[in-house]
């Protein structure tokens, strides 16, 4: 079982101060949380996409570039690529050059993200979503699958055998499908031979897990190998030492963050006694001690058999040093926990990848 | 329209389909969940997210529901057939969403709301506005039989009380106080951007919350 | 996931003052570079990303040699491993702590300014604000098909292009509508920078009219020389400085970006330089009509034209000179536009920085005596 972290470089305003850092300050934020992250023992980072003053990280390959010349081992990924509104070619020159400056620590998690604001900045319709996105992940799939690209479709000009450079050095890059709980995705991820990243938002710890035995299923059907059948998990997270501490220093910033979600989408901030329910344990919530956090991650494993799980953690203008505090207890902490119960496999191995040998280029990483 | 309900039909397997289908199954009612097209998947879906509802094509679950649920994204909605729909006792579940619906000019401008809207652009009478107030995550969790000091409501909207009162009775089945609103329109009072969405109410908070002289007990 | 509007309560920092690089009377020294793969010993070539790894060890030695910036150029195609600059210069920012981080040149008219801008702004947060960028057509054409566009628009592509992406840059939020991308409307991008902390200039080959172009922008002028005399660029700039003043422009730097390599001595600099030298420009001379690449050619640029090879002696007094005559206050060495080894471009580089740059400084102090030999 591998852990991680998820971010969106976060620049809100803090509710308990009413101030924001720079949105600059924020994404400098992501490159130091990567860091740490990697110092305290943890797999994966992946970083989301947006463009608004709240999460200012719009172009997210820079950041993991610069985040791979500081690190040498943690895998960087995007979580998400909005993919429906950004071009598949100039995705994979962004991102196989990750992988040349991280000797092939990229993963890329194409989805369709929670935010829309990308459709009206680039000029596309949100009503044609299926289309665009199911055109994008096939060419994706198929830059990362050909050097020489020939494609055909119908959201962006034909490719006639054009040379895709630079070539990702490991052969392909991991892409896991980005899933919001809609079973018609996961048998998407399923039929296309994918891996599927996915999320407990909240709730109960093991909702929506029958998605889970749904996409075993349905990669049987597919014929699909063990490799191909593997799950990762998101959720929102934050520790500390006494998970009570914790919960009661989460619950203003996560508050917060609903309060800007819910506006824009009709609902209401979540109450605390929700609060309450979703991060007890068996809960959607991962706030808590380390203690706490290991055990829901097995009742989780229980359910969904994932090989990876992370914990995304910048939302609502969490102080940065209570960020990075947390990242250190879940890889210090948690990490061995559910190891020990769960074995320490990598992803790597799990697909078959050889695991990359940590070539350093001169001089680099501290 | 006078016999109750014993088979439904839901179109849409999505997140809200499923889940509506696991509490109906659940309840002991004969569900079969349909996609836009054909049903291999939807079948694989239904297996595993709602065992027990059984799957079809949309024209064929139809044929012979006593009750239609239209559990698919409203953007999608021209995709539906009415044909199918026609003199049959229907609930809208759906939400006019514009972060995922994208903008639909039909439903900007709604001012009875958006189930009225559908109810035109169907062109059928017995349409019943339910569900759609409820996170489809909630949906199982919140459950509770009636008599139960924590039962939580769901307010039922439509035109023809006869209809209002079958669909009162299948909500209360499953597990939550129906409070029904007689007119259609009401269904506003459910829409995003109200207090009622996504609030997890009690009937009476749903009765303190809508216009009080809307409300009958059901 | 808050309305764009909100940024506007923030504690409004003065808008900072356009940054003029090199300030007015300073002088910038900069290297260019091309990703090429190259072969190793054996003759095989080495992959792709171990050439953008080198990239990175070149710009960190750039800067170890005291160079002011490091410029990526941008293709697409076999052989070429440029294709994403900002996320190699991105690369670069965590290793560097003064270098300015830039293109030469950013393929704008097939880019979307939004995208180059929410590229260039995460750069200058991770650099702390040393993003700039050249602009410019480049000399390669694939990315016209390769992103759909038409090759006959180029110029209506290159003059909407840049028109948004200043926008962008130094008025947000911005409301605009042009032909070849949707409409803005009050629009905010982030990560936010203060409005012209990056630097644009714009890259021009010869001719006359891209000149007038960017006197007209009001932006700074790159010269990309790659052979002919410099006289020629003489006239070109005075024609820029003329064309800045009728369009009521206020004066902005020039620059040259050349080619070269620098060994101990002449005739090492020369024998070594010349098979990639002559590779590079006839693997090129198919496909643009020019004539074979020969070596009396060669011979002759280097002699009196604009390839800068030899030793640090002779290669800064040819700077100094082309400065002066051109008025130009950047100098940007292209020292790896060719399949050369890593170990060559980067010694090169060293000794542009180390030995040529201050040669070339003490020269430009004594106008005269440089412009005179
Ligand atoms: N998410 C919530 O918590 C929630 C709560 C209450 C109400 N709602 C509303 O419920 C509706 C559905 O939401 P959701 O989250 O369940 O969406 P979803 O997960 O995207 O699922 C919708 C499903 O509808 C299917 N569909 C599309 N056109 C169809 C047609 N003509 N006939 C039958 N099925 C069709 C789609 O599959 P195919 O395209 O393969 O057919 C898709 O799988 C929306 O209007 C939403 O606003 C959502």
């Amino acid at each position: 079982m591998e852990l991680g972290i998820g971010a969106f470089g976060d620049a809100s305003r803090d509710p308990r101060t009413g101030t924001r850092i720079s949105e600059a300050q924020a994404v400098r934020n992501v490159v130091e949380s990567i860091v740490v992250a990697e110092q305290a023992g943890l797999d994966w980072f992946g970083l989301g996409e947006h463009h608004v003053p709240d999460f200012p990280v719009s172009a997210a390959a820079p950041v993991l570039a610069a985040a791979a010349q500081v690190t040498n081992r943690i895998k960087l990924s995007s979580a998400v690529t909005v993919l429906s509104t950004d071009d598949p070619v100039r995705i994979y020159e962004q991102y196989s050059t990750v992988d040349a400056i991280s000797n092939g620590r990229v993963e890329m998690i194409p989805g369709r993200g929670s935010s829309i604001e990308s459709y009206p900045l680039f000029g596309y319709d949100l009503q044609d979503y299926d289309r665009l996105f199911a055109d994008k992940l096939d060419l994706l799939l198929e830059v990362n699958r050909s050097a020489h690209v020939t494609w055909e479709g119908t959201t962006r000009p034909t490719l006639t055998g054009q040379y895709v450079p630079p070539r990702a050095e490991h052969g392909q890059i991991p892409i896991w499908l980005g899933v919001g709980g809609n079973p018609n995705s996961v048998i998407r991820a399923a039929s296309l031979g994918l891996p599927m990243a996915t999320g407990v938002l909240g709730g109960s710890a093991t909702r929506s897990s029958t998605n889970a035995q749904l996409y075993r299923h349905a990669a049987q059907q597919f014929g699909n190998t063990p490799e191909q059948t593997l799950i990762m998990l998101g959720s929102p997270g934050f520790l500390m030492q006494d998970g009570r501490q914790a919960r009661e220093a989460w619950w203003p910033h996560w508050r917060q963050f609903m309060k800007t979600v819910g506006e824009q989408r009709g609902f209401l901030p979540p109450d605390r006694a929700s609060y309450e329910r979703d991060t007890a344990a068996g809960g959607g919530l991962l706030i808590g001690s380390p203690e706490e956090i290991a055990e829901r991650i097995l009742l989780m494993h229980e359910h969904w058999g994932h090989v990876r799980q992370y914990i995304h953690i910048d939302m609502g203008a969490v102080p940065q040093k209570d960020l990075l505090h947390a990242i250190e207890l879940f890889g210090t902490e948690v990490r061995p926990l559910v190891q020990r119960e769960l074995g320490n496999t990598s992803v790597d191995q799990l697909i078959g990848r050889a695991s990359m040998p940590a070539v350093s280029v001169s001089g680099a990483a501290s | 329209m006078t016999v109750p309900i014993n088979r439904v039909a839901i179109l849409g397997a999505g997140r809200v389909g499923t889940s509506i289908a696991r509490t109906l199954v659940d309840a002991g009612y004969e569900v079969t969940l349909a996609g836009s097209g054909r049903p291999a998947n939807v079948e694989m879906i239904a297996a595993f997210t709602a065992p027990g509802a059984s799957a079809r094509w949309a024209h064929e679950a139809t044929a012979d529901a006593d009750l239609v649920i239209l559990a698919l994204p409203l953007h999608r909605l021209s995709s539906v057939n009415p044909v199918v729909l026609a003199g049959k006792l229907v609930i809208d579940a759906m939400n006019y969403w514009p972060p995922v619906d994208g903008t639909i000019a039909a439903f900007e401008d709604a001012p009875a709301g958006s189930s009225v809207v559908v109810r035109e652009l169907l062109g059928i009478s017995h349409l019943v506005k339910t569900f759609n107030h409820t996170g489809y995550h909630d949906l199982e969790p919140d459950r509770r039989p009636a008599g139960h000091p924590e039962r939580l409501g769901m307010a039922v909207a439509g035109d023809v009380a006869q209809d209002v009162a079958l669909v009162a009775e299948l909500i209360n089945r499953i597990g939550y106080e129906p409070v029904a609103l007689d007119r259609l329109e009401h269904g506003q009072q459910l829409q995003p951007g109200t207090p009622l969405f996504g609030a997890r109410p009690t009937a009476d908070d749903i009765r303190r919350s809508v216009t009080s002289s809307v409300v009958h007990s059901a | 996931m808050s309305n764009p509007s909100d940024r506007n309560q923030l504690p409004s920092r003065p808008p900072e003052p356009r940054i003029s690089d090199p300030a007015p009377g300073g002088l910038h020294f900069g290297i260019g570079t091309f990703a090429f793969q190259y072969d190793d010993a054996t003759g095989t070539p080495v992959p792709g990303a171990q050439v953008l790894r080198d990239v990175v060890d070149e710009a960190v030695a750039a800067e170890r040699a005291g160079l002011d910036s490091f410029g990526i150029a941008e293709h697409y195609r076999r052989g070429m491993m440029d294709s994403a600059g900002p996320v190699v210069l991105a690369a670069i920012a965590s290793r560097t702590e003064t270098l300015r981080l830039g293109t030469a040149v950013t393929v704008l008219s097939t880019q979307d300014p939004v995208r180059v801008f929410n590229e260039f702004a995460t750069l200058d947060a991770v650099s702390s604000g040393r993003a700039q960028m050249i602009v410019g057509r480049g000399s390669a054409i694939e990315s016209f098909p390769l992103f759909g566009y038409d090759l006959a628009q180029y110029e209506e592509l290159f003059d909407e292009k840049v028109d948004l992406l200043m926008r962008l840059l130094r008025d947000q939020p911005v409301t605009w509508s042009g032909r070849f991308r949707t409409a803005l409307t009050e629009q905010v991008l982030e990560p936010q920078v203060s409005a012209g902390a990056i630097p644009v200039w714009v890259g021009v080959g010869g001719s006359p009219q891209s000149v007038v172009r960017a006197a007209r922008f009001g932006l700074p002028l790159m010269f990309g020389i790659i052979g002919g005399s410099l006289s020629r660029f003489a006239a070109l700039s005075r024609l820029y400085r003329e064309a800045s003043a009728e369009f009521g422009q206020v004066e902005q730097p020039i620059g040259m970006h050349v080619h070269g390599y620098i060994a101990d001595t002449e005739e090492e600099a020369v024998e070594r330089f010349w098979p990639v030298w002559s590779a590079v420009m006839n693997a090129e001379a198919p496909k643009r009509g020019w004539a074979p690449y020969r070596r009396e050619r060669f011979d002759a640029e280097v002699a009196a034209g604009s390839l800068l090879v030899g030793s640090a002696e002779t290669v800064a007094q040819r700077i100094a000179a082309g400065m002066q005559l051109v008025g130009a206050s950047r100098f940007d060495f292209v020292a790896a536009a060719s399949r050369m080894p890593h170990h060559d471009k980067k010694e090169s580089i060293e000794r542009f920085g180390t030995d040529v740059a201050p040669r070339v400084r003490a020269l430009m102090m004594q106008p005269a005596e440089a412009a005179t030999r």
